[in-house]
């Protein structure tokens, strides 16, 4: 029975993950970063890195979790958490019903329980395709609530992040999310909970400004932009051209801000080896 | 009702009249010494914050700092704080749980400065430590949005035990016009983002985001600055009361929950709608 449900569970995760991998890469044949055309299949096969220049492309969340976790392993938590309206946002709902038969998804955030290489761990991941990834009351909700099934169960915390920031139609409500996954984090670790932060492209704003930037190891994909300002907003602002590879994740590491820069094909073997690092000691 | 509309409402928080967190300092608190830089790198001028006695008990007052004068506005940077502000805020905020003084801040911001050295030396990290420290404090701690309360920037002095606002404040996601640019690429319509935001103190207050608000005197809290601080006055000495019956933990849960409960119930609500 088990077992049924098991494989149940990862042919829903491998559809999912192939139907965003085909929504992925039939909208990119060229690439964005240097322009060269490679196929679909090349581009699928790479994972979505250009297999030229290596312009790691946004994907989705469950293609993502099914490239990390372990076969057999992926549990997803709160799938049924809905988003809201608080402000009866005019074209809110709307967009909110064509967003969820578009991608599949509720709103911007799947969370899930997995395995890397037999380490068990709590993954939230934020997906670029719906209204940016951007943080509303569902996906601060959901965060919060993946840091304390974490904590209840005295596992490690893994977040991808990639985020627009906090979500507009939502207003001081998606404010306050700030707050209250910043908290659920904090309280999180100071019960000894390890959490990693992935930052991928791009992470801006609100996110960048709450849980993205708390992690006890701090990672990022090559090339994302991370930042809280986006660098329209601050050209206006200071009135020039920002340089070449500002708000970059290889700026942000020269910066001090980030332990490394991870490439698509190496998360696996990374999150297992600080997973493994961190198995005995540092909680209680 | 308000006789003002949200539009109205914002002209009137950003009113240059309106008193600063400096002048709050001067009128409502005693012996004010002031703390200067992060410790890091630099003093960052648009946040202003040191010791004080409030009725005669120390306390860690700190807030957000506009200026008055166009000299003032740019050695404050019109109240747009960089890394450095938070970080001096952080610094003034750990001692005041180190030493047992409660933390009261006035916030006054259009919200975190979009510079390019701000993006250098880490606004976002910056400001989401300013958030975690605070939902751990063991003081009590009370925010006050005096104008307007503009993004993250705001938010990072704002995680109070009790959160309050001026009768015509706004605090916001973003500022109507930054809302108006990412939600219809046209700043020009902000006068039409206030009328959907829900901004103001009253739409405010009945989502259950602030605690109370503080009637100012008629027109505005620009035309009669006494009044505006017997009001705030009164209300600090009532929540810092109410707010000495609890210990350091209850202080800290108290704030964690508060805030753990913000857009909680909506997933719901919005389940049983559909």
């Amino acid at each position: 029975m088990n077992q049924f449900f098991t494989q149940r569970r990862d042919r829903l995760l491998t559809y999912q993950a192939m139907r965003e991998g085909r929504i992925t890469s039939t909208r990119r044949k060229a690439c964005p970063g240097c322009g060269a055309e490679s196929s679909a299949l090349d581009w699928s096969r790479n994972k979505q890195v250009c297999p030229r220049c290596g312009y790691h492309s946004p994907i989705g969340a469950y293609y993502r979790l099914s490239m990390i976790l372990d076969p057999g392993s992926f549990q997803e938590l709160e799938e049924k958490l809905e988003p809201a309206d608080p402000l009866d946002f005019p074209g809110y709902a709307d967009k909110l019903q064509g967003l969820e038969r578009d991608t599949g998804l509720k709103d911007a955030a799947v969370a899930a329980l997995g395995q890397v290489q037999r380490h068990k761990a709590v993954f939230v991941v934020l997906d670029g395709r719906f209204l940016m990834g951007s943080m509303g009351t569902a996906v601060g909700e959901k965060v919060t609530r993946a840091a304390e099934y974490a904590q209840r169960h005295k596992l490690p915390l893994i977040i991808f992040a990639a985020s627009g920031g906090a979500r507009m139609q939502e207003g001081i409500f998606s404010l306050m999310q700030m707050a209250k996954t910043a908290a659920a984090i904090t309280r999180f670790q100071e019960k000894g909970g390890l959490y990693i932060s992935c930052l991928t492209h791009p992470t801006t704003g609100g996110v960048t400004a709450s849980f993205a930037s708390l992690g006890d190891i701090m990672l990022s994909e090559p090339g994302a932009l991370i930042g809280f300002a986006g660098p329209r907003v601050i050209e206006q602002t200071i009135g020039e051209k920002l340089p070449e590879g500002f708000q970059r994740a290889e700026y942000l590491l020269d910066h001090g801000f980030l332990d490394q820069i991870v490439p698509r094909d190496q998360w696996r073997h990374v999150l297992s080896q600080l997973l493994a690092l961190h198995e005995k000691g540092g909680r209680a | 009702m308000s006789r003002y509309t949200p539009e109205e409402k914002v002209k009137i928080a950003r009113n240059p009249g309106r008193p600063g967190t400096a002048d709050f300092i001067q009128a409502l608190f005693t012996d004010f010494f002031e703390q200067r830089g992060d410790r890091q790198c630099r003093e960052d001028g648009s946040i202003l914050g040191g010791i004080a006695r409030f009725h005669g008990r120390p306390v860690t007052v700190l807030g957000h700092r506009k200026g008055k004068s166009l000299e003032e506005n740019l050695h404050c940077n019109f109240g747009m704080p960089g890394p450095e502000g938070y970080r001096k805020a952080q610094r003034l905020m750990k001692q005041a749980e180190k030493f047992g003084r409660p933390i009261i801040t006035f916030v006054d911001t259009p919200g975190a400065y979009p510079g390019k050295e701000a993006e250098e030396r880490g606004q976002g990290e910056a400001i989401a430590q300013c958030l975690a420290l605070m939902s751990t404090l063991t003081v009590p701690v009370i925010a006050i949005v005096t104008g307007e309360g503009g993004s993250g920037g705001a938010l990072a002095l704002a995680v109070g035990n009790r959160v309050l606002m001026l009768e015509h404040a706004v605090y916001s996601v973003l500022s109507p016009e930054g809302f108006a640019s990412i939600l219809w690429k046209d700043s020009s319509r902000s006068g039409e983002a206030c009328g959907v935001m829900k901004l103001t103190a009253q739409d405010l207050r009945r989502g259950g985001i602030v605690q109370g608000v503080l009637k100012e005197p008629e027109g505005g809290a620009h035309t009669d600055w006494e009044a505006t601080f017997r009001t705030v006055d009164a209300a600090l000495k009532k929540e810092l009361a109410a707010l000495d019956k609890l210990s350091g933990p209850a202080l800290a849960r108290q704030r964690y929950q508060m805030f753990r409960a913000m857009g909680q119930g909506l997933s719901q609500a919005g389940k049983e709608e559909s």
